[in-house]
Formats: structure tokens, sequence, C-alpha cells
């Protein structure tokens, strides 16, 4: 008894939803994770990638297995049907897309404010910056506000690092305010949130921490913030993302999450404020 | 004696002031045939020149090091390619040439219904070209990408600047012109009796692409003058050292240049439209929803710009809007792509180079779309933005979509315009080392980068070395697919097999008239072909003898 086609449509839309979750799960594309926000963003990129997968494979092989049957054979002269519309189907092929990207939008949504991406810009960053901040309130015109405070429990006790990001053609460079002194490299303790306020000198770079799944231009003129907290130890390359010049590709710096004793050390090492009373 | 003799033999010929023979293809003709193979022809030059520049970036590449060019000359030609492949290659050839070529008979018109402006808009083309090329031996081109964003374009020399603004002035002021032409004969020449929902769908497709090229196109000249005025003038639009606003330019620069990109794929989604239900013997599938999709993209494609600053001075509520703006822009666009596919299904497909190509087109822009949809998530951009990831998101869109579709064209109207057939087993070749060649070249850049390797960079973290040199020997298949390609072209054209009129045996009116057409396109009256694509039988036609219970069972009652 041959098998109803239905049912052979059935076991074969199952077969590639599940063969696309498995992919989702079991693919990695990505690098290490760094930071508090990356687990959350690689849980958004296996439900991106899922539901990629699975509408890829689908049309590959409606595509290969419409070439393959309906194909024009020997001798065959006669058209294929006159089937100008199927009014069910088309609303079923503009209901279920529309429910699915608003699925994701509802989804990146949430991540992004897990993230701290929504959270208000200027006022946090410029608070916990330094005393002198009070003397003149900048606009922050871009980047990721302090993450929400459920995220981990380690978050909400340290007060963030600020630290003072400047691009220049073909540099990076960091400045501690709180012990005022510059540094090439930029050093974090694990575990606790980072502040960045970011100005270029010249023309626009892009502070990009691929471990951290974190991107910001830095603009002249025009202030930008970054926060995140660094979970996990090790030297990540920062790489400048928006062409700056001649030397673009060579724009990198590293950053190097330690734990917080070796950063306390390498602090106490470069702390010009300490420094100068000894 | 004589002198009786000669005006009788110039009487059996027409007068005309235009050119005759193949002089009138380097003339100022006003014949929208003769405007579109203009398009075409000169548009593949500039592809190969713009190949030739992205093969050197692909050569830079095989290497971490900066070791085959100077890191000032490989900025210059990551900028002509850009250039050159959106400005001079894509936007021309599938707005331009098969604009030209096919809308006058598809509204059962005897040309375009500004003939004069549309070969002014042509001849705007091949200087501006020349200018932008030359502009590289003169001085060096500009170094700040397609992009130009500020400060970078007011601080790198500023002739080559200012030559590449003057240069896509043209390239703008020649799309307006076309754009205004197309709509105006889509409108308003349209033959008696052939109503708007009658047209065959690259008609709909050219409404809607000139409609954005005329809204949009006009932003980026006025942008472009303010930035030539911060150049030349020293004035402070754009210079934040003047008190001017970088980010000011990036909006208005993508208020153009997104939706430059469906000006570059509209078309070639009316184009496909065209060529499978002629291959497939079937009707297009969903023509009301195919109209209603492309007017959607066209609203919704002038109010997502912003998606490309995701990670520039953009507040959260700005990253939300334009992430949902964005996403949307999915469904009418998976609109199109089922019912493409459900134009494939129970048809009697041929399998010659035109369906290959536009299956090619599909898979590839299908893969493209995805990537779309997930860059446009906020949080998902914000660690791909300016990376290889982009890269090879847009090529898959541009070239996998686009340039598989001009190809699709070529082959499909190439007997028509030549009224001899191609070569097939040569164009299936041509087929597969392109297909071959193009995902080798562009699939592992998203690899590349969302492991951290950024686009525009002449040298790169070592790691990514493999990688890189398989993408390099994808771009060198693509560069040797184009061989077989003008083989057969040229060679076609004089010793390839006599098409006849209607080879494909197709309904829409550039079929119904000789090949190549005469000047004004029909000797009679233009035919009025209000079922473009009327194929296909009746399923209480069907011979039930010959007919499987799946045929029955798929007819769709």
């Amino acid at each position: 008894m041959p098998i109803p086609p239905s049912i052979i449509t059935l076991v074969l839309g199952m077969v590639l939803v599940l063969g696309g979750l498995w992919i989702g799960q079991n693919v990695n594309l990505l690098p290490v994770d760094a930071s508090a926000n990356a687990p959350i963003y690689d849980e958004l990129f296996r439900v991106l990638f899922s539901i990629g997968a699975i509408l890829f494979l689908g049309i590959l092989g409606l595509v290969i297995f419409s070439l393959i049957r309906f194909r024009r054979r020997e001798g065959q002269l006669a058209d294929g049907l006159a089937i100008e519309g199927n009014l069910p189907l088309e609303v079923l092929w503009t209901a279920v897309p529309a429910i699915v990207v608003l699925f994701i939008g509802l989804f990146s949504y949430d991540i992004y404010e897990r993230m701290g991406g929504m959270a208000p810009l200027g006022h946090d960053a410029m608070t916990q910056t330094s005393a002198s901040a009070s003397s003149s309130v900048q606009r922050v015109w871009g980047g990721i506000g302090t993450p929400a405070l459920s995220t981990t429990t380690e978050a909400a006790l340290a007060p963030p690092l600020p630290v003072e990001v400047t691009a220049m053609q073909f540099a990076f460079l960091f400045r501690y305010p709180q012990g005022d002194f510059i540094s090439g490299e930029l050093h974090v303790p694990v575990g606790q949130p980072v502040t960045l306020a970011m100005e270029a000198k010249d023309v626009i770079h892009a502070f990009w921490v691929p471990e951290f799944r974190l991107k910001q231009d830095v603009i002249p003129g025009q202030p930008t913030v970054l926060n995140f907290t660094p979970t996990r130890a090790g030297r990540y390359p920062i790489v400048c993302a928006e062409l700056c010049g001649p030397y673009h590709g060579g724009m990198r710096s590293t950053v190097v999450v330690e734990d917080q004793q070796a950063f306390d050390a390498w602090f106490a090492q470069n702390d010009k404020l300490s420094a100068t009373s000894t | 004696m004589t002198a009786t003799l000669t005006p009788q033999v110039e009487s059996s010929r027409p007068p005309s002031l235009q050119p005759h023979g193949w002089l009138r293809y380097l003339s100022f003709s006003v014949d929208h045939k003769v405007i579109g193979l203009q398009y075409l022809v000169c548009g593949f030059a500039f592809y190969l020149i713009g190949g030739a520049l992205a093969g050197a970036i692909r050569t830079e590449l095989a290497s971490p090091l900066s070791d085959f060019m100077p890191r000032e000359v490989y900025n210059q030609v990551l900028t002509l390619h850009g250039t050159v492949m959106i400005f001079l290659w894509i936007v021309p050839v599938v707005n331009g040439a098969f604009g030209n070529y096919l809308i006058p008979f598809y509204v059962g018109a005897r040309d375009m219904a500004f003939p004069r402006l549309n070969a002014v808009a042509f001849w705007l083309i091949p200087p501006a070209g020349l200018l932008l090329i030359s502009s590289y031996f003169i001085t060096g081109a500009a170094q700040s990408g397609w992009t130009a964003y500020p400060p970078l374009s007011l601080t790198t020399p500023a002739i080559g600047q200012i030559i590449w603004i003057l240069s896509v002035l043209l390239l703008g002021g020649s799309s307006i012109f076309g754009g205004i032409n197309f709509i105006a004969t889509i409108l308003k020449l349209r033959r008696p009796g052939l109503k708007l929902m009658q047209l065959p769908m690259y008609c709909w497709a050219m409404l809607g692409t000139s409609i954005l090229v005329v809204l949009s196109t006009p932003v980026l000249a006025g942008t472009l003058i303010l930035l030539s005025f911060d150049i030349v003038a020293h004035t402070g639009f754009f210079n934040p050292g003047m008190g001017g606003n970088v980010v000011v330019y990036q909006h208005l620069f993508w208020f153009y240049s997104h939706p430059a990109v469906y000006i570059m794929v509209l078309p070639a989604f009316g184009l496909v439209s065209e060529i499978l239900p002629v291959h497939c013997r079937k009707p297009l599938f969903g023509y009301a929803t195919m109209v209603v999709s492309i007017m959607a993209i066209v609203v919704l494609g002038l109010v997502v710009w912003a998606h490309h600053m995701f990670t520039s001075g953009t507040p959260p509520w700005m990253r939300l809007f334009f992430t949902i703006a964005t996403a949307f822009i999915a469904v009418p666009t998976g609109i199109k792509f089922f019912n493409w596919l459900a134009t494939l299904w129970g048809g009697r497909i041929s399998l010659n180079s035109a369906v290959l190509f536009s299956c090619g087109f599909i898979v590839n822009f299908v893969l493209g779309g995805i990537t779309g949809v997930a860059l446009a998530q906020v949080p998902f951009d914000v660690h791909v933005h300016d990376t290889y990831f982009v890269v090879a998101h847009f090529h898959y869109i541009v070239y996998g979509g686009s340039v598989f579709v001009i190809f699709a064209s070529i082959y499909h109207w190439y007997p028509k315009v030549t009224g001899r057939m191609l070569n097939e087993p040569l164009g299936r070749l041509h087929f597969l080392i392109t297909f071959i060649g193009f995902n080798l070249c562009f699939a592992p850049q998203h690899w590349l980068g969302l492991n951290g390797m950024p686009r525009r960079v002449a040298e790169y973290d070592p790691q990514f070395a493999f990688i890189n040199q398989l993408s390099s020997v994808g771009a060198l298949l693509m560069a040797i697919s184009t061989l077989p390609f003008l083989w057969n072209v040229i060679a076609s054209a004089f010793q390839g097999e006599i098409a006849g009129d209607n080879p494909w045996r197709a309904l829409t009116p550039e079929w119904l008239t000789s090949s190549p057409p005469p000047v004004e396109n029909w000797r009679g009256e233009a035919p009025l072909v209000t079922e473009p694509y009327g194929y296909g039988v009746a399923a209480d036609e069907l011979d039930l003898k010959a007919a499987s219970g799946r045929d029955l069972w798929s007819s769709g009652r």
C-alpha cells in the first residue's frame, strides 16, 4: 500500500525541524565567550541558526526536488498545470514568516535588554566615572549601558571600573581615571563590570572584542559608552572595525582579563595618584 | 539619368537621422533596444574591471601580511571595487539594460516615453566611469570606501575624493533620469486596453524600483554635495572639528544606500518572474501577491536605513525601531520566494542555463536573506557589524542574487537580441563554475566575521589565513567562469544556431516580433497581451493516461 503524500510531507517536515534544532545546538561557529553577555548572545545565535537552517535546508530541498521531479523529460511537449494561485497556501506563507519574524524581534529585544542595550546611556555612565564629571555633563550618543542588575550577583555588588578610551590613527589608549595613568593595553579584573567612555581624536574607529561579542563605534565629537563584565581570564584581541585609514588592519590592541590580585598588582604598579605620595 | 536614379534608391528606406549597422551602438541612438544593449555591454566592461579589482583584493588577502600592494592602494582598490560594481555594473544593468530593452515591449509601446532623456541617461555613464577609473592613475583614487564616511573622507587625499563624488553624482543623475523615464513609460505609454494588473511582473518591479530611485537618489546627491563643500570650501557640515556631525552623514548616506540594495534586487526579482514561468510552462504563481509584496518592499525599504548604524552614535530606541522594521521586510520577500517555488512545483521544467542560474539565485538569495534577518537583530549585529560576515551577506544578495539573475537573463533573452541561440553545454559549465566558485569564495567568510576578522583590512590575524586562501580560490574560480561565458556570447553571435522569433514558445510581447526586433518593435500594430503568463493546461484537460496521481493531487482544486 503506498504511503499517502501528506504523511510523507509531515515526516519530512518533522525531520527538517528536528535536524535544524540539532544543528543549532551542536554546530559551534563562535569564538570562546569571555563576557557576561556572550552566553546570552550565543543563545540568540543558536535560535537564529536553527531557524535559518530549517528554512534554508527546506527551500534548498524543495528547489532540488522540483528540478528533478518536474524536469521536462524526453518527448514531453505539454505544459505544466495551470495553477495561478492558492489562497490558503499564500495566507499560510505570509502568516508564518510574519509570526516567526515577530518572535525573533521580541526575543532579540529581550536579549538586548539583558545585555544592557536598553539602559539609559548618559546618566549612569557620567555619575560613575569620576568626580570631575560633575563639572561638565556630556551627552552620550550611543552605546550599551549597564546590564540589568539581575544578570549576576557580583555585578550588583562591585561598582563598575571606569576607563576612558581614546581611539586615534592607529591605536587605542586606555586611561584609568582612578589612577590617572594611560595604558596601551586594557587590563580588567574578572567579574567586575567595566564602563568604557569612548571618544576618537581624528576619524571614526570601532572598539570590538570578538570574545565579548561587543562592538561600539568610537566617534570624534560624539562620546559613546560600552559596558561589559568580563567573565573568563585570558588575553583577547581588541580590533578596530571601522575603516580608519591605511593601517586600519593593523589597528589592534589587547584586553587582558585577569583575577583581582593580578589586576590590583598591575594597577598599583602604574598608579600615579598613590605613587606621587611615595 | 543617374541624377534621377539616386532619389529613388534613397526613398526605399525611410529617411532617418539615426546611424545604421553596428555604428549605432556607439552613437547617440534614441532606440530603446540600442540603449539597452549599450547599458549591458558598457556595464559588463565595468564588471570586468570591478572583477579585476576584486581579484587584487583576494590576492592581497591570500596572506595575512600586507605584502601585495601598498596599504593606501589597497584602500583605493576596495573603494573602486565597491563603487564600480554598484554604480557601474549592477544598477545600470538590472535597471538600464533590461529595463530599456523590455519595458517598451511589455507596455506595448514603440519606445520609451522620453527617448532623448534615455540616451542622455546612458551617455552619462561612460564618462563618469572613466573619470572614476582614471582618478586612480592621475592622483590616486578615493580611499574611504564606497561609503565615504567623514571625517575619513575629509582627511584622505582630496582630489581622489572629489573625483569620486563627481562621478557618483553623474551616475546618480543618470539613475534619476532613467527612473523618471520608466515611471512615465509604465504609467502613461501603455497600449490602450492594457490594464496595470495585466502587465508582466518586471514592469511592476521597475515601477517600484524607479519610485525608490526618484525618492532616494536626490538625498545622496545632496549629501555628497555637502561633503564636497566640506572638502573644497572647508565648511563644517560633517567636520566635528568645526561643529559638524559625522553621524548625520551616515543617516543621509544610508537613506539612499539602503534603498539602493532594493534598486539592485527588485528588478532582478522581476526578471526571475519573467524567466521561470516560460521554462516551467506554468503561470506565475500568485500574481497579485507578487505585486503587493513589491510595493511593500518599496515602502518598508525607505524606513530601515539605520540598521547600518547599530554600532554608531544611535540611541537604544532607534536601534530597536530599525530592528523591527528591517526584519519585517523578510515577509514580502518571503512571499515572492514561496511564489517562485510554487511556480516550479508541478511544472515541465527545462533544465537550461537560464533556469539553472535562476534557481542558483533562489538558493543564494535565501541564504543572504536569512543572514539579513539575523543582521537586523541589534544584539546579533553588535558583534558582526563591519566584519566579513557582512561582506559575505551582501555578496550573497548582490552577486548570488542580482548577478546570477543578470546571467540568467542573458541566457534567456540572447536569442531575442541576436536571433541566435547560446551554446547550452557551455552555459551549464558557466553555471557550474560560477556557483561553486561563488559559494567557495563567500560561504567561509561568514565564519571569518563571526570569529574576529573585520572588513576592509589589508592584513589580518594569521589564524584566519587558511579560510582566506579558500575564499581566494573561490574568487579565482569565479574569474575563470567568465571565460566560457565570454566565448559563448561572442562565438554564438556569429555561429550560434538560428533561434527563430520565439524559441521558448513564450507569451510575453517581446517574443511576438522578429528576432532581432525591428526599429519601433513591431511591423504592424503592437499585440495586446492581457495574459502574459497564460501557460499550462487546466486540470480537467489533463490526459488522464499520461498524468500521475500526484499531478491530480497537486492541481490545487
